[in-house]
């Protein structure tokens, strides 16, 4: 993102004088005017959508009331956020956003990078290109869809319960959505449903682009298949694979809020109550403006911290970082 | 690339194993959305006994006539066929037009507004500062906050401006020459040109237009103006059957229940998604790579 900047106004040509410079630079903008126009709408439209909202998120630290404006609020420090941390939810809900981000990281993370490995070694290029295809399809169902292809499946007379009461491992059918027992697995198990073949895009571009001289090299050497993948294409992603490992770390704060909103009800609630759900509900349920903020803008200092603290780790371990 | 003659039998137990379980996978990626295609074409009364696997036992439309017959139904996706084309057309000329400002090379402040945009990926407001913008600028119940929000996106920008810097400069210059402005290249030097990123970036915010069900839960409280993926959340997740039931219109068969109705609604929401993508896969997973090397 590199771009030539101008001299200031004031930088002066040999021989020019102030005045001159100034009216150049003047005759500049004014050259490309209906350019400047352009990009100052776009710039107004980031300090409307982009900018105000930061600004709003002082009022994390203020005693928010809805029919005055921002400014008037007094202030209180970190009031809302020692509530929060004294609150009797704060362990269940940091226990229900960590516990499923982290078996997320420790599932969802690999699996696409194993599938990559193996669709790789599919030989039939026609093949390939169809499983990939398929593969992607479920990235593109909202939420809603997949949460009623799950509500479906998982029905007293859906598939589920049916099969396991055939198989007479359960007696009677189990309204799984209602049981904060099962909520952890349904959430992580349909996350890789949907992402599994999407996220293997990167992958997938990553390993297209290693050295074919390296497989011949290791296929003289005797090296079999396994063996290849392991020694030659892995180590030959291990960058792409630091950069989206540190994105995710950095993101293990963010449960899917999309997918949770749709699955999780008032009996499961034990079990999906995480921090950007908890957003939703204190503020815009219960009118907690300034509280709420304050658990989303908590939220966001640790994932700043998760980011800068992930990315040294990964620079120290092998050389690539994000920044 | 260099391959062996013959395979050895190692080799070709890898194949057949490797094949088998990339078969497993297309098999658990497809099967899920076919049990649900089978029993919406099924008949309601008889789906809800279960069973219904592979084929519909008792094969009826009724549940899709049902749906193509309800006003709520209907509204729902006129609104969200009306903010897919819209919001699409709005983004994607209004991202390009700012994107073309920034990638020519002797804007002045062009590294100030760049740097303006930067902070954008890593700062935001939240949902809170986020809902009380929208309430002050007379936005909530306002068919506009599904458009005038999500119109702009620097993630998008920088995937354009990357695009826009490959066009030689030749081409613009000619048209200067022919005593065009700045308006008119970009319309008609640029744009046309770049239609392979304009097809990603359309993709994408197609998809995310035509999917998105937050905002409708959020910011309108009008039931006339929820997109059909607002309507079908209030169904999934607040079980809102009776949502449903109030959605069958008169007339038809007492054999259409909500469940079969809100299946068929489903399908019918997917359809268009499912029957475009194949055509434009090889667009976004373009997009997808310039998006992840450059952001």
């Amino acid at each position: 993102m590199k771009t030539h900047l101008e001299p200031a106004p004031a930088a002066l040509r040999a021989g020019e004088t102030k005045a001159a410079a100034r009216g150049r630079w003047l005759r500049k903008l004014y050259g490309q005017r209906h350019i400047q126009i352009m990009a100052l709408l776009g710039v107004i439209w980031m300090v409307i959508f982009n900018y105000v909202p930061m600004y709003g998120v002082i009022i994390a630290f203020k005693e928010f009331n809805i029919v005055k404006a921002i400014s008037a609020a007094p202030w209180v420090g970190f009031g809302h956020f020692k509530e929060f941390f004294g609150d009797e939810s704060f362990a269940n809900v940091m226990r229900n956003t960590l516990g499923i981000s982290l078996i997320k990281l420790a599932i969802g993370f690999p699996l696409p990078i194993l599938f990559a490995l193996f669709l790789n070694e599919v030989r039939s290029v026609v093949f390939k290109k169809s499983i990939q295809t398929i593969s992607y399809l479920p990235h593109f169902l909202s939420w809603v869809i997949l949460g009623g292809i799950l509500t479906t499946w998982l029905a007293d007379v859906g598939i589920v319960n049916n099969i396991l009461l055939a198989l007479h491992l359960i007696d009677e059918p189990i309204s799984y959505l209602a049981e904060p027992s099962y909520f952890w697995s349904i959430i992580i198990a349909s996350d890789i449903w949907k992402e599994l073949g999407w996220s293997a895009i990167i992958y997938l571009a990553a390993i297209a682009s290693v050295s074919p001289e390296l497989y011949e090299a290791a296929t003289i050497d005797g090296a079999g298949r396994f063996q290849k993948m392991w020694y030659v294409t892995l180590p030959s992603i291990k960058a792409t694979i630091s950069i989206l490992f540190i994105l995710a770390v950095s993101g293990v704060l963010n449960s899917n809020f999309d997918q949770i909103l749709v699955l999780r009800n008032s009996l499961n609630e034990s079990a999906s109550n995480v921090i950007d759900i908890y957003v939703y509900q204190t503020g815009m349920q219960q009118g907690r403006y300034s509280y709420s903020t304050a658990v989303g803008l908590f939220k966001s200092a640790i994932a700043l911290i998760l980011l800068l603290l992930a990315n040294r780790v990964t620079k120290k371990m092998n050389d690539t970082s994000l920044f | 690339m260099f391959r062996l003659k013959r395979k050895t039998k190692g080799e070709a137990f890898f194949d057949l194993f490797n094949n088998f379980g990339m078969l497993l996978v297309c098999f658990a990626t497809l099967y899920p959305i076919w049990y649900v295609l089978v029993n919406a074409f099924n008949e309601g009364q008889d789906g809800m006994r279960g069973g219904i696997y592979w084929w519909p036992r008792v094969f009826s439309l009724e549940s899709f006539e049902a749906v193509f017959q309800s006003s709520g139904i209907m509204t729902a996706m006129g609104i969200t066929v009306a903010k897919t084309v819209l919001g699409t057309l709005i983004h994607v000329f209004f991202t390009a037009m700012v994107a073309y400002a920034f990638s020519r090379k002797n804007l002045i402040g062009g590294k100030i507004y760049i740097f303006v945009g930067t902070v954008t990926l890593f700062f935001g407001g939240g949902l809170i500062p986020t809902y009380l913008l929208m309430r002050d600028l007379q936005l909530l119940d306002n068919f506009m906050v599904y458009i005038i929000p999500a119109m702009f996106s620097f993630f998008d920008l920088i995937i354009f401006m990357t695009f826009f810097r490959e066009i030689p400069d030749g081409l613009e210059e000619a048209a200067k020459i022919d005593g065009a402005n700045d308006w008119s290249i970009l319309l008609r030097v640029v744009l046309p040109v770049s239609m392979p990123v304009i097809a990603t970036i359309a993709l994408f915010h197609g998809v995310y237009q035509w999917n998105d069900y937050f905002a409708g839960v959020i910011y309108m409280n009008n039931m006339d103006m929820q997109p059909i993926q607002t309507y079908l959340y209030r169904v999934v997740a607040q079980s809102s059957s009776n949502q449903m039931v109030a959605a069958i219109p008169g007339g038809i068969g007492k054999t259409v229940t909500s469940q079969s109705i809100k299946l068929a609604t489903m399908v019918v929401t997917t359809l268009p998604i499912v029957l475009v993508y194949p055509f434009l896969q090889k667009y976004f997973v373009k997009g997808m790579m310039i998006g992840s090397i450059k952001g």
